[in-house]
Parts: C-alpha cells; structure tokens; sequence
C-alpha cells in the first residue's frame, strides 16, 4: 500500500527551487539539503540536473561579488492590445508585480565579470514563462546601446518560452528590434556571448539567442524553434530521446560549448578575454 | 490554411462569380445584360462581405486558396525574371523563392515565401512553410542584391516556419535569427510586402525591410490563432477570440506602428480579380522605391534600426 503518491501527470515545480530546508531534484528525484544545493549553484550534486535559477541568482552568479547594479529596472509592460484570454493581462501584471517579481521577464545588469566590466541580462521564466513582449525587447535594447556606449562586452542568459502572445505583433517586432540592435554590435565589433538554458525556444531561439558570436548551452536545456509539442503534433511521431537537448545543438553545430553552470563564468571571463 | 475549402460567408460571392462566368459564356445582348446585373450584385454583396468582417474571417481570406502568391506577382509585375536555387550549403527550398527580375527596366532583387495551387504543387512547396535552407537562400540572394547595389522586394505569405525534426536539426531558430540581424545591416532599399499570411518568426525573418506594406485583407500575427487559442484557451475551437484578441488585421498594424501602408484590394479581396490586386501592389511598391532611393545607402542601416527600435509599447516609471 502506497500512502504517498503524486498523481498522474502532475505537474513538477520546476519553475523554481521551492524554498525549505529540504528539496527534492527535478533530475534523480533524490532529497537534497537546500544550503548544499545552493553553494553548488542549484546544480544536483548526485545527478548534475541543472535546476532552473531566477534571474537574480544568475546575475548574482555570474558578477563579481557586490560589483553590480541592475539598470532599467524602471520597464515595465504595457498592455497596448487590451489582451485578455482565461483572464486579462493587465490583470496577470498585477498579480505579477504584487508577487514580487518586479524585473518584468528580463533583468539587466552592469558590473565586473572577473575584474573586466561588462552587461549581463538575464531572462526571468517565473514571469510568465519568461516570454519577450516589448519591455524585454527594450530593456535588451537598451542593454545593446550602453554596451555601444561604453564599449562593453554583452552576455545575455536565455530562458524563454518565446514571443509573449499577450503582446501580439508587438512581441514579434521586439525580435527585429532586438536583431537589428545586434547587428550595430556587431559592426561596432563589440563581443557578445548568449547562453541558452532550459528551455530556450520560439521566437527567442529564432531571434537574439542565437546571435552570439559564441552560443553556450547549458548541460540538459531545451533548445529550438518550435516546441515538441508543436513539431510531434506536425509530424504525428513521439520525438527521439534527447531531441532538441543542448548537447543535440552541439552535435547538429549551432553551440559552441555546452558548459556546466559551475564552468560557466570561468568560460565567458575566457572567452571574452579572447575578443575583448 | 492553403487548400481549405471555400469560407461559408465568401460563398455568395463565389457564386456570383461563377455566374457571371457562365453568362460571359452565353455572349449575346441577353448574356452582356445579365452579366452586368450580375456584376451589380456582386459589387454590393463585396461591399456587404468585407465591410463586417470578423478578424477571424480576415484570416480565413487572406489564406484563401485563389489569392495570387509570390511567383504570379512575379509573372506579372517583373520582366527578365531569373530564378536562382540552394544556399550553397545543404540545399533548395521551394518554400522560397528568390531571384532577379526587371521592375520598369530595372534590376532587383525578389525573395518570397510561395505556396502551392494544387495539391501536387503544394506537397512541393511544403504549404509555403520554409526550412532553414529557404531562409539561408533569401538572405545569399540579399546579399547578392547589396554587392550589386540592387534593392530588395519581400514577399511574405506564410503560415509559419516548418516546424519538423530535420528543420531543427539544420538550425532554424539560427537560419531565421541571422537572417534578422543580417536584413538588418544591409545597405540597399528593402521593400517588404506581406500579401496573405504573415507567420510569426517564419515571416519576419524575410520582412525586416525599409518599408513594410500589407494588403488589406492579409494578417500577420506573433502566433497563429488556432496556436494560440490552444495555448492560452486551451482549447482550439476559440480561434474566433483568439483571433480578436491577436491584432492582426493590416488596421490594427498600422494603428500600432508596425506597418507603414495599406494596399487596398479589389472589392471582395485579391482572389476576386487578382491581376488587379497584382498591379496595385505594383504601383505600392514603385513609390515605395522611389522614396527609398532618395535615401543614402549608407543611411539605410542606422534608418531601419531606428524603424524597429520605436516598435512596442511598455511603461517606464
């Protein structure tokens, strides 16, 4: 007799790690002590899952200690279609904001990475599903234009469902704003390092995520356009094991690392050294 | 979606169109009389039709199966058209075209997204959904266009990028993205024309352009509104609210700053008299490039980025 049993298909915090003294892994399931989890930079030591960070903590990762500060905290979303499906967007803001997540789907920071200074963004998923409507395409946008600037190398961290539909043809546009924003980057030969972690897909994938001049992966993410849903409901087959995993980009050539989180700021600090 | 039947509400029309064929047939006083009054009926009823439009009926005719797609805009707009195939690295799509072609005697570049007439030819062209291929053969073709200092026509009609394994695997997510990036930087006239459907990051990743014109019954959406019905409603049958709730009539565009112009279409929509709808989109894109040549090609770049960089609305506080 089982006393304990999670229902059926029930969906498994993944979003976040759950606050308490105790968390199980999303990887191997196995109970692991929170502090622990978190000097090991919220990689399950037994599995190596890489569990999903805020984009706080990633930031916080990534800077030097105490070397930053954020910029454009000051962006938010509108709601320019007066969307509303299950519930109005406006009112899914609202919510939002009054639980605390106040960097909109995109954090942006300036400070040192391994003594050099340089922005870092990263995406926030617990803001719905970190989607890209037009307050990331400008804070991102904007990020472009400080690194233009100040001549400073850009590293942008993806997670992302992709367009935010909330936003409409608005979200799509922020694709070619972002794009268009990279291309003078580029032609400022300024660096610019995207690392896409789980899951990366949609329009962002299709857009500034894949633009670095180097791409990195995280161990396990889930990269691509379209989602696995979308593409088994096109082709009417189940996906091979492993599709659309980082390491599957890495073997099909469109990343050039995939790098365990704890490698991860010794690497960009490395690569970066290399264009700077 | 291509190959769908007729829409119920543009069956009168349809039919009336039908009639006004076979009475040509007939010929005689009689037959031009009642071709005539036929031709009234249809005026008023292509008056009625397009003046209530749903956004969901939008959507059902600017995927209508008779409207002209990129290659009879090619056949009759350009002369000397030359078609050219592959991106030189895996192979051709025929999702995309892409090629030269003679404007009022001058050379420029097109690349658009073509579906097909019939079954046959739309297996052909995969339903107009490219695979990074097509993409990467738009943009050699672009960039051909810069070296020779020829601007660029972009038509978009597609229902989306090919979401399937070996589009994955070849990288369509970078195909698209470094196609945005590189439209982005290039220093000719871009022109872009959405025609029918404009499909989310499979559109845009040919229509970052200098000047973006949409005819009036096409759509162009982040999601299209059955994907997003099943996403947000969960359930696919609410195409009609997700349709609403999208924007993505060529109005509401325009209204929010993502269009520059409307291209009016023949009464009751292109698939009604299509060469007319051909040389309207062909005079729109004469003045588009007129303007556009006036314009340094050095300036280009720094003007798009300005262009999209104004797109979207947030608050700052």
């Amino acid at each position: 007799m089982v006393w304990f049993r999670r229902p059926e298909g029930a969906e498994r915090p993944t979003s976040r790690v759950p606050e308490g003294l105790w968390v199980k892994c999303d990887g191997c399931r196995e109970t692991l002590y929170r502090k622990e989890l978190e000097r090991g930079l919220f990689v399950c030591p037994r599995c190596g899952h890489h569990h999903r960070v805020s984009s706080r903590t990633r930031l916080a990762q990534l800077f030097d200690e105490g070397s930053w500060k954020e910029l454009f905290g000051n962006i938010h979303s509108a709601d320019p279609l007066e969307f509303t499906d299950t519930k109005p967007y406006a009112q899914r803001l609202k919510d939002l904001r009054e639980k605390g997540v106040r960097c909109d789907a995109l954090l942006v920071g300036v400070g040192r990475l391994a003594g050099n200074r340089a922005v870092i963004a990263a995406m926030e998923y617990s803001f719905m599903g970190g989607s890209m409507g037009s307050a990331v395409g400008e804070k991102l946008t904007r990020a472009i234009e400080r690194c233009l600037k100040n001549r400073l190398p850009l590293v942008v961290v993806a997670c992302s469902g992709g367009a935010r539909m909330q936003e409409g043809i608005l979200s799509l546009m922020q694709m070619g704003k972002i794009s268009a924003g990279l291309a003078r980057l580029h032609a400022a030969r300024l660096p610019y390092i995207s690392v896409l972690t789980d899951p990366t897909t949609g329009g962002v994938t299709a857009s500034f995520a894949m633009l670095g001049d180097i791409n990195i992966g995280e161990p396990g993410a889930l990269i691509g356009f379209a989602g696995p849903r979308v593409i088994e409901q096109t082709i009417r087959q189940k996906l091979p094991e492993g599709f659309q995993r980082a390491e599957f980009l890495l073997e099909h050539g469109m990343l050039d690392l995939v790098v365990p989180r704890q490698e991860l700021k010794e690497t960009l600090a490395r690569c970066l050294a290399h264009m700077a | 979606m291509a190959g769908s039947p007729t829409p119920q509400f543009l069956a009168p029309l349809e039919d009336l169109r039908q009639r006004i064929q076979d009475a040509e047939r007939t010929g005689g006083p009689a037959g031009r009389s009642e071709v005539a009054r036929l031709r009234g009926l249809l005026e008023d009823e292509a008056r009625r039709v397009t003046a209530s439009l749903t956004p969901w009926q939008q959507c059902q005719l600017a995927r209508h199966p008779d409207r002209p797609y990129c290659l009879d805009y090619v056949r009759g707009l350009f002369t000397d058209w030359v078609e050219v195939h592959g991106d030189r690295a895996y192979g051709d799509d025929p999702a995309i075209i892409a090629g030269f072609a003679r404007l009022d005697g001058e050379s420029v570049a097109v690349v658009g997204h073509q579906k097909g007439r019939d079954t046959r030819e739309r297996l052909y062209r995969n339903f107009g959904q490219p695979r990074p291929e097509g993409y990467r053969k738009a943009l050699r073709v672009m960039r051909m266009a810069e070296k020779f200092g020829r601007p660029i026509i972009s038509l978009v009609d597609t229902q989306g990028a090919y979401p399937g394994i070996d589009a994955e695997e070849r990288g369509q997510a970078e195909a698209i993205a470094f196609n945005l990036r590189e439209m982005a930087a290039l220093k000719v006239p871009i022109v872009v024309v959405v025609t029918g459907e404009g499909g989310s990051g499979g559109a845009l990743a040919i229509a970052i352009g200098d000047e973006i014109l949409m005819l009036e019954h096409a759509v162009y959406s982040v999601i299209s509104p059955e994907g997003c019905a099943a996403i947000l409603w969960k359930d696919q049958t609410q195409v009609q609210l997700a349709a609403s709730a999208l924007r993505l009539t060529a109005r509401d565009l325009l209204q929010l700053g993502v269009i520059d112009a409307i291209v009016p279409e023949p009464l009751g929509g292109a698939q009604m008299d299509p060469n007319l709808a051909i040389r309207t989109v062909g005079g729109a894109v004469r003045k588009a490039l007129v303007e556009l040549r006036r314009v340094k090609r050095d300036d280009l770049p720094r003007r798009r980025f300005a262009k999209f960089r104004a797109m979207g609305q947030f608050v700052e506080r």
